[in-house]
Formats: structure tokens, sequence, C-alpha cells
């Protein structure tokens, strides 16, 4: 009786430590879980565009980081007193610079047949490495103490929604983004050839008269400017400046976002929120009960696998492309 | 250069779970399954054998092998017996593999151990004392001496056995091997289990034969690696077991750099067996894969 | 004194009351069949009539709902196990199918024991083919990759893989549908002669004149019934015809020739070139004129496939001048993969078209009426314009794509294959449509694989053979030897 007592002790304070740790309270859901949504957001808006058009971008992480490395040198290099121009310029530093990570990928892709698959993630380790490599040697902080550089200029800086909480302007940009890719997909013609190409390229190309490799090429592009302007945003807004371990993963746990929405733009709003609530509040577990943090993304493959094995739309109409070099079987 | 001696004992060393792995894989993809979930099956086994190792490094390579077929299990599950796209499902069961690996790592507490007994190396008399690469070759663990056996006992069960034939038919058109009556989803599970099991075993293989010790995170992008040493060796067990001792080389450099008088960053060192990835893969394209290969197979 | 009436062996196959649904769908309706030794029995019916999911049941690819399967005077479908085609093999029953079992990849050798168990020795299985090879007299190149032998020889592989496993009935599935005429006459003079030495054969397939050139024995079946049962010596090709299709045929009387009109495409000492670089069609010249329809007669593997892609726009020119109309419409031969997107609406599948091409918004609302509108007036059997078009038959979804392309104007309509799969209904109707494009103004080039489809068509025909193109007067023969290359 007294351990079962104790076990239910436990869990209740388990999930105490989760609830408070998510949503309980003001600081944890306004300065944790809508501040951890907002790179979510925007970098599982850029996935699912990436998983419409049918290729598997999973170098979000590589793409955040390359952002948040472009978004610090602009930052550190603006002068102090340039107004909202010198937001616009170091977030689009941080967009181009994620684009172009993602555009190795993409020419490797089209012109040699390289799996995106592979070489997004391989292009995610350089990018981790090159991280620490520039904030050990070239970008260190002046007194060469801590691996992290200088803060960013103010003139760089996301401005506050209220000054007593962490929650920045960039939640304003990831919603905007989740409209913008719902209505580019639904109602432009440019969206519909994403969504043909990624169906069915032999259909878009042979019907539709579509060059689906410049399609593909594009989205992933876009999907790799969206996952740089997260690392910008997250520089610009929260952090200030550039460390390692910047990300905790947001490239992966975006896959889960896209995933769980079913690649739905908009639908990606509800699941950053729900996967930004899981991870908080499983450092609040970590912090207040023991369990070890990690399990969130424990639990977000498990959820990915269950909305997978339910089947339907989750980029699973994605065939294997017949590649240049490819000596395929078919007539 | 004195140093080469040692640099080949590091690069065979550290292509050792390399090759297991791509061997593996070779299988599963010949029969058409690409198994993105490898880097889970490794950093799987090596948590395994970490964890069983403490009494002799056996039974830590038998958990460890359970321990990646376990993770392929849940593979054939989804994209043999569901048929789902294998991508995904590869990327989900590597994310479910690093976080309880962590998991399970963090859990144990402080004063858990974190060293385990390493296998020694089972030097070869004679043959090991040849010059320069005499302890590369012939003072290696035994997993090192198991993994060339495993390389050639692929080779010749994929040439010379009904049972290799039936797989690459099934990994190039699963319709006629069906008409030959080829069990189409049991030749693939039985792939993927084995590639998969392979897969843990490289994974012990890093903890007991290499590391000496467990880290989060620790197989490093190895699973994704192997991927690529498949398509480089263009599927066959020869080519993969050159790839793979090129690239054991390219990541053994992180641990000779200063001794070869280098001036390079380490963290620019790390970079390179993922360069070199991208640009081998890039020079020498995709070949002749599998023509099943990620596709579910459509059964008429 | 009793007189010993002789045995009579008994029959090769019999299927007994053999049932099949695929899920509403009653593809078999308690079929009886029965195959004699030493016999040659054709199984006649349309596109779509039951033929080759009763050869399946037969050799274990499809387990029957309810029936019961005889096989040498066995019954093979007791025994809790459904059966397979494991079991129908080693009870000595081959298959040929429609679409070719071989592994592209694998050699001669290996395809041909493909299957076996133990160890591979390539020696003891190169010795097979030689045996196999020579008892038959069934010759074919051995050191070659499946995917690099002719159809011919892929054909003769297929055949010779089911004699290697000792197969005494053999199932010939629509054999003859990719063979040139001269190719087709050798073929059924084997299948003569494999009856004669003992064997059994059942020859599925839809052309009259050759299974009664061949068979000893005729079954016709109508939607998943047998309607007729007979000698094929008491059967003449009209009552055969008239059982496959009782309310009778449109005669495929001769159209009017329409009068001509100026050129809409002109090929000039064209090259085209595949997906992989290789040039499949060297040095074509040839003109398509408007209010015309134009057949396209080749073998698999001569190239047509990419030329008509070309005349589409959607293959690479390697060489000379092509010169193409605006406004094409292209039925493109494999419907589900290149024709629609399944998953997609049928109104997103009308805004396929010429997409490549569109800018700015997607008009919704025009295309969804514009849908409602070709569903009505091309009798596509659909509940609305926003149902997957996977859910519509085969005929219903080539309706859809038909009236996509041909919709709106065109000068020019590539058809390739347009009517593969389909019933007698929705073939006419794809024919007709092909002709009213041709009445309003436009070019028609069409392929099929059927070489009657392609003359029944035509007022011109193109011979495609190894690359080459040649204009050959409208005359079975002369085309049928064309196709083959000869002059």
């Amino acid at each position: 009786m007294i351990a079962d007592l104790s076990l239910a002790n436990d869990f209740g304070q388990i999930l105490d430590a989760f609830w408070r740790g998510s949503l309980g309270t003001s600081s944890a859901l306004f300065s944790g879980t809508l501040v951890r949504a907002i790179p979510l957001t925007i970098v599982g808006v850029g996935v699912s565009l990436a998983f419409r058009a049918g290729v598997f971008n999973i170098g979000g992480e590589g793409q955040l980081l390359l952002g948040a490395v472009a978004a610090t040198v602009v930052g550190l290099l603006l002068p102090n007193k340039v107004g909202a121009a010198g937001i616009i310029l170091t977030l689009s530093a941080g967009a181009l610079a994620g684009a172009a990570w993602a555009g190795i990928a993409a020419v490797l892709r089209n012109r040699f047949g390289v799996l995106e698959v592979i070489s997004t993630i391989m292009l995610n380790f350089v990018a981790a490495n090159l991280v620490s490599y520039l904030v050990r040697g070239p970008l260190q902080e002046p007194t060469h103490t801590y691996p992290q550089t200088d803060l960013i200029s103010a003139a760089a800086r996301l401005p506050r929604l209220w000054s007593e909480t962490r929650l920045h302007a960039g939640i304003l940009i990831a919603i905007c983004l989740s409209i913008a890719s719902w209505w580019f997909l639904t109602r432009t013609a440019a969206g519909f050839r994403v969504r043909a190409v990624g169906a069915s390229p032999s259909a878009a190309g042979i019907s539709g008269l579509v060059d689906a490799s410049s399609v593909t090429a594009r989205a992933l592009l876009v999907s790799g400017a969206l996952a740089g302007l997260a690392g910008s945003i997250e520089v610009t807004g929260v952090t200030y400046a550039l460390y390692e371990n910047l990300s905790p993963g947001y490239g992966f746990s975006a896959i889960a976002v896209a995933v769980l929405a079913r690649l739905h733009p908009l639908a990606v709003l509800g699941t950053a929120l729900l996967i930004a609530t899981l991870e908080t509040g499983a450092l609040g577990m970590q912090r207040d009960a023991g369990v070890p943090s990690v399990v969130a993304s424990v639990l977000e493959a498990m959820a990915i696998l269950v909305v997978i094995g339910i089947g339907g739309r989750t980029g699973a109409s994605w065939r294997w492309r017949k590649r240049r070099a490819h000596a395929g079987a078919e007539a | 250069m004195s140093d080469i001696g040692p640099f080949l004992e590091a690069a065979v060393r550290t292509a050792t779970p390399l090759l297991i792995a791509s061997v593996g894989e070779t299988v599963s993809e010949r029969a058409g399954i690409i198994n993105i979930g490898l880097e889970g099956c490794i950093i799987a086994g090596a948590y395994a054998a970490f964890a069983a190792g403490t009494s002799t490094p056996s039974a830590g390579y038998v958990a460890a092998t359970l321990a990646g077929a376990a993770v392929g299990v849940l593979l054939a599950a989804f994209s043999v017996f569901l048929r789902r796209d294998q991508i995904i499902v590869g990327t989900a069961l590597t994310m479910l593999a690093l976080g309880a690996t962590g998991a399970l790592f963090r859990a144990r507490g402080e004063d858990a151990s974190l060293v385990v007994v390493t296998e020694p190396a089972a030097v070869i008399p004679l043959l090991s004392s040849i010059p320069i690469v005499g302890r590369a070759f012939f003072a290696q663990p035994a997993i090192a001496y198991l993994a060339l056996a495993l390389a050639i006992a692929v080779w010749w069960w994929l040439q010379r056995t009904h049972a290799g034939l039936s797989l690459r038919a099934v990994g190039d058109s699963p319709s006629a091997a069906r008409a030959a009556g080829i069990r189409v989803g049991l030749v693939q599970t039985g792939a993927v289990l084995f590639g998969s099991g392979l897969g843990g075993l490289a994974g012990g293989a890093l903890v007991l034969a290499q590391a000496g010790s467990f880290a989060e995170g620790m197989s490093a992008g190895r699973g994704f690696l192997a991927i690529a040493i498949v398509a480089l060796g263009r599927w066959r067990p020869a080519g993969v077991m050159a790839a793979s001792v090129v690239f054991g080389a390219a990541m053994a450099l992180q641990f000779v750099v200063q001794a070869l008088g280098w001036n390079l960053r380490y963290e620019l060192v790390l970079m390179i067996p993922y360069v070199l990835t991208l640009v081998a893969l890039g020079a020498l394209g995709r070949g002749a894969a599998p023509a099943m290969l990620g596709r579910a197979p459509v059964y008429d | 004194m009793s007189t010993e009436k002789p045995e009579r062996a008994s029959p090769t196959l019999e299927l007994r009351g053999v049932v099949k649904r695929f899920g509403a769908v009653t593809a078999l309706d308690a079929v009886d069949l029965t195959v004699e030794r030493g016999s040659v029995h054709a199984l006649l019916g349309e596109n779509g009539a039951g033929k080759s999911t009763l050869m399946r049941v037969a050799y274990g690819l499809t387990a029957p709902d309810s029936g019961s399967i005889r096989l040498f005077g066995q019954d093979r479908t007791g025994g809790g196990r459904p059966f397979s085609v494991r079991d129908a093999v080693r009870a000595g029953v081959g298959m040929v199918h429609q679409h070719m079992s071989l592994v592209p990849s694998l050699s001669v050798v290996e395809n041909l024991v493909l299957g076996g168990t133990g160890l591979f020795r390539p020696g003891d299985a190169e010795a097979l083919l030689d045996r196999v090879s020579g008892e038959s007299g069934l010759s074919i190149r051995r050191r070659v990759l499946a995917r690099d032998l002719s159809i011919v020889e892929q054909q003769r592989l297929e055949i010779l893989k089911a004699l290697a496993r000792q197969a005494r009935l053999l199932i010939l599935d629509e054999p003859t549908a990719v063979l040139a005429p001269s190719e087709v006459d050798e073929l059924l003079r084997w299948i003569r002669a494999f009856a004669a030495g003992g064997g059994s054969v059942v020859l599925v397939t839809h052309k009259l004149r050759e299974a009664l050139a061949v068979a000893d024995d005729v079954t016709v079946l109508r939607r998943g019934r047998v309607v007729f049962v007979g000698r094929a010596t008491a059967s003449s090709e009209q009552s055969l015809a008239h059982a496959i299709f009782p309310e009778g045929t449109r005669e495929s009387s001769s159209f009017p020739v329409p009068s001509v009109g100026d050129v809409v495409l002109q090929a000039d000492a064209l090259d085209v070139i595949d997906a992989r670089g290789v040039r499949r069609i060297r040095s074509a010249s040839f003109q398509l004129r408007r209010r015309e329809i134009v057949g396209v007669a080749a073998v698999e593997g001569s190239g047509h496939r990419d030329l008509l892609l070309a005349l589409a726009g959607r293959q690479p020119v390697g060489g000379g001048t092509l010169r193409l109309p605006q406004r094409v419409g292209l039925i493109p031969a494999d419907r589900e993969r290149d024709g629609l997107i399944p998953e997609f609406t049928l109104t997103e599948n009308l805004a396929l078209h010429a997409l490549g091409a569109r800018r700015g918004l997607m008009p919704w609302r025009g295309l969804a009426q514009r849908m409602t509108e070709l569903l009505k007036q091309f009798n596509v059997v659909a509940p609305s314009a926003s149902v997957r078009a996977r859910s519509l038959s085969g005929g219903n979804q080539q309706r859809i794509v038909v009236g996509r392309e041909l919709e709106q104007e065109v000068d020019l309509v590539v058809a390739d294959n347009p009517t593969r799969g389909l019933d007698l209904q929705a073939t006419e109707f794809v024919h007709a449509r092909l002709r009213d494009a041709a009445a309003r103004g436009a070019a028609v080039v069409v392929h099929s694989s059927d070489l009657d489809e392609v003359l029944a068509l035509a007022s011109r025909i193109l011979v495609v053979f190894d690359g080459q193109v040649k204009e050959v007067a409208v005359d079975p023969h002369l085309v049928g030897r064309a196709m083959l290359g000869a002059a």
C-alpha cells in the first residue's frame, strides 16, 4: 500500500513537473514553450514544403545552423543605429545561408544523382563542426575564454512583444509564413506544381510538361531558406550570439512537426505547439523529477511511426527517382 | 614516415564497424530495402554492448546484434509488411534509437561505470611483424577478422546460392521473383533483419573494439556513411570493402592529425569523412542500384 | 468375356466452380475449365473478361474464393495450405506471363533456374539450358542479361524456364500481343508441336484467328462467366465473335477518308534520345497533316515509345529538326503513372494539362465547372468532380485522360496504346474520339501493340524498326514484315 502510494506520488510528481515546465506557469508558456514553437514552426513549414515536393530534406538542422552563423556574422558587423533595416538584413542573410546550404544538396541531387537524404545529413555534421570551429576560432569572443561569439549589436535584435517575457517578434513571422505557405500550396500554380511533382513526377512531367527537377530543386532551396531563417531568428531573438548546441535538435523535431501535421502548413502551427510543449515539459521533468529530457525525442519518433502506420499523406507517395546515372530496368 | 604504421592500424580499426554495417546494408539494399535507420541500429548496438559488455566481449557482441535486429523488426513491420515509405520510417527509427539510448544512458546515474573491457588485439604471429602493414592487418581485435570473413561470406552467398539469387531477384523485380515462387516478403524481412543485426554488431564493435565506452550520439553518422559506402562500392562486397577502408582512414585522421604534423584545426579534420562522402558520391554517382531500391513492391 | 475399356488419361487441368472476387467486383463467377492431355485449349474473351485471373488461379498466383483445381487427375485444393506457385510448378505447370517476368539484371542462365534451392552452380545451369533448348528446338543467346534480350528471346526464355521444370502444361497469357506476324506463326507452330509431343497448352488470347488456327478446344469467358465451350473445328470466327460480343460490334467499316489538310508536324533527319542518353530514333523524316490518322506499327524495343513522346514535345531531340504545332494532346501509354495522378481529384487532374506553363493563381472554380461538364460530355461514371481519380475504373480513367487532352482544340493528337486494358465500350469510345479529333482538324498519330487496331484506324502507316522510321502501305503483310525489318 505504501509502495503504491509512493508510485502514484512519483507519477504525480512527474506530471506536475511536466505541466510546470511547459504550460503551467506564464513564464513557462511565454518564455519557454511559445518561444520554442517559433523555430519548430518555421523549419516545420519548410520540411512540409520539401516533403510535399517529394524531396526528403533531413538537413534542417544544418541549414538552421548556417543561418545562425550568417546572422551572427552580420549582427556582429552591424553598427548600432540602423533601425529596422538592420534586422531585415540580418534575417535575409540567414535565409540566404540556409538556402545555399540546401543548394549544395540540390546540385548534388540534380546533377549527380546523389540521394538528398544522405547529402543533407552529411551537411548536418559538417555544419555542426563548422560552428564548433568558428566559435573556438575566428568568431570567438575577445577574451578567448568561452566557445561562443560576442553578443550581436542591438540593431540586429528582434524586439520582444512584452519586456517581461522572452517572446519575440519572430512568432509573428512564424504565423505569417505558415499562412503564406498554405496559400501558396493551395492557390497558386507554382504550389500546385510542387504538389503534382511530389505526388507523381512522371505524370507531372508527361501530362503537365512540368520540369520536375527544377521544381524539386526550388522546393529544397526554399526549405533551406526557411530553416536558415529560423536559425537567424533564434540568434536575433533569443540567444544574441552563436555557440555550440545552439539548436537542441530543432531540425529533427521539425520532421515530427511536419509529419504529424500531415504536411499541411496551417496544421504545422498546431503540431509545433504540441511538440514544443512536449519538449519544454520534458525539460521540466528532467529538472524537477529526474526523468531524462531526451525521452521527448523518443515520443516524437514514436508519434511519427504511428502517423506513418495509419497511412495517408506523409510524403509517402514518393517514388524512386530515375537519376542521370541510374541504369534502370524499365524499357 | 614512421607514423604510417600506426595510422594504418587506426584506419583498419576504425574501418571495421563501417565494413560490418556496410556489408549488412548491402544485403538489405540488394533486396530492395534502404535502411535509413541503420544509424539507429548502430547506436542501439553500441549501447547494448556497453550495457552487457561488462562480462565478456562475446556477450556484448550478441547483445549488440540483437539490439540492432530489434530496430530492424520495426523497419520490417513498417516498410515490408505495411509497405510504408522507407525513408521516413528509417528516419524515425534513427531518432527513436538515438533518443532511447540517450535516455537509458542518462538514467543509469552518476555512479555507473563508464568503461567496458575492450577486446584485445588478436595478434597473428610472424605476419604481424611485417613492417608498416604487419600490425595494421594482422594485429587487430578478432572482430576485424570476423568483418572480413562476413564480407567474403556474403559475396559467396549472393553469387553461389539460390537464396542469394532469389534475394537479388527480389531487389530487381519482385513481380518476377514472385512468379518464380519466391516469397518476396519473407526474403525482404530476412534481409532487413540481417542488415540491421549487422548494424547493431557494428555498434558493438565501435564500443568493444574501438572506443571502450559509450557516449550519446557516438555513432556520429556512421550509419549514413555506410549507406554511402554501399553505393560507392556498387552494391558488391568487394567494392564495399575498399570503400570502407578509405572511409575508415578518413575517420582515423582525427586521431593522428597531430602526429602527422598537419596544421589543421581539429574540428575541420572531423569534417573530412562527411565532406569526402559528398565529393565521392558526386564524383562516382549512383551507378546501377537495385531497380526496386526504396520502392514498395506492387504485386499485380 | 469382358473387354477392357482403354484407360483414358485424366485431363491435364480441371477447374470447377472457381469464384474470385476483388472487393465488389466478381472477376470469376463459378467458372469451369477442362484441358485434355496433348491438346491446345484456347481461352477467349475480351479485356476484363477474367481470362488472366483464371490462369493465375491455375498457377497458384491468386487464391480463389472457392472452387477446385485438379491437375493430372489429382485434387490440389485440399489440405489446408492454399495452392501456391511452388505447388503448381511441382505439379508440372508452367506459365508465360503477359507482362514478362524475367529479372532484368540477372543473366539468361540465372533467370532460367530462378526459384530453386541450395547451391547455385552456373555450370550445371548452363548444361540444363543446353538440354532443354535442344529438346524443345528453342535457341537463345546465353551470355547476356535478360534486359538485353529481344522480345522474342524473352518469351523463349520464359518457355524454357517452364520446360526446365518439366512443365507438361503450359499456360501462355496473350503471348502474341507483342509479336510481329511471322513471329506469331512461328510460335503457333511450336505450340502445335509441343501438343503433338504430349504436352498441353492453354492459350489465353483475344485474337480469334490465332485461336482457331492452333486450338483443339475453345472456352469463351464473358464478364467472369463461361458462355461457350466447344471444339475449335466446330466453331467459326463469327460464332466465337458472337459469343464474345453478343450485342454485336460496330463494324470497323471503312470510314470516309477525309480530305487531308496542311502539314502540322514536320520531321527532318530527326534523332531522338531517351532518358539515358541513348539514341533511339535515327534520322527519321516524315510529315503529319491535318485530318489524317497515322498509325505507328512497331514491336517492343524499336524506339517507337520515344518517337511518340518526341512528337508530343516530351522528349529531347538529339539531331535533325522537328517542327511541332502549338497545341498538342498526349494520351500516354501508362495511364496510372504518366496520365493521371491517382490520389488527386478529377478537377486537379484536369488542371494537370499544360501545368508547366501556368502562371499566377489556379482558377479552381472554373476548372471544377469544366470538369463537371466533361464528365457529362464524355459519359464518365463518377459521383462528382471532387472524387479521387483512383476510385474510377480503368475505362473511366481513360475517358478522363482522353477528355482532358481533347477538350479544347488541338492541332496534334499523340496516342500510345490508348485502349490497353479497356473493355469494348471504352475502346470504341476512344476510337470515336480520335476520329472526331481528326474530323475537327487535328492530325492524329496513334500506336497500338495490336496491329489490327492500328490497321483499322489509320489511313497511313509508319513502321518503326530498330530506330528507323519508314512509311509502309496499309497492308497487314507488308506492315508485319516491315516491323521485323524485312524489306
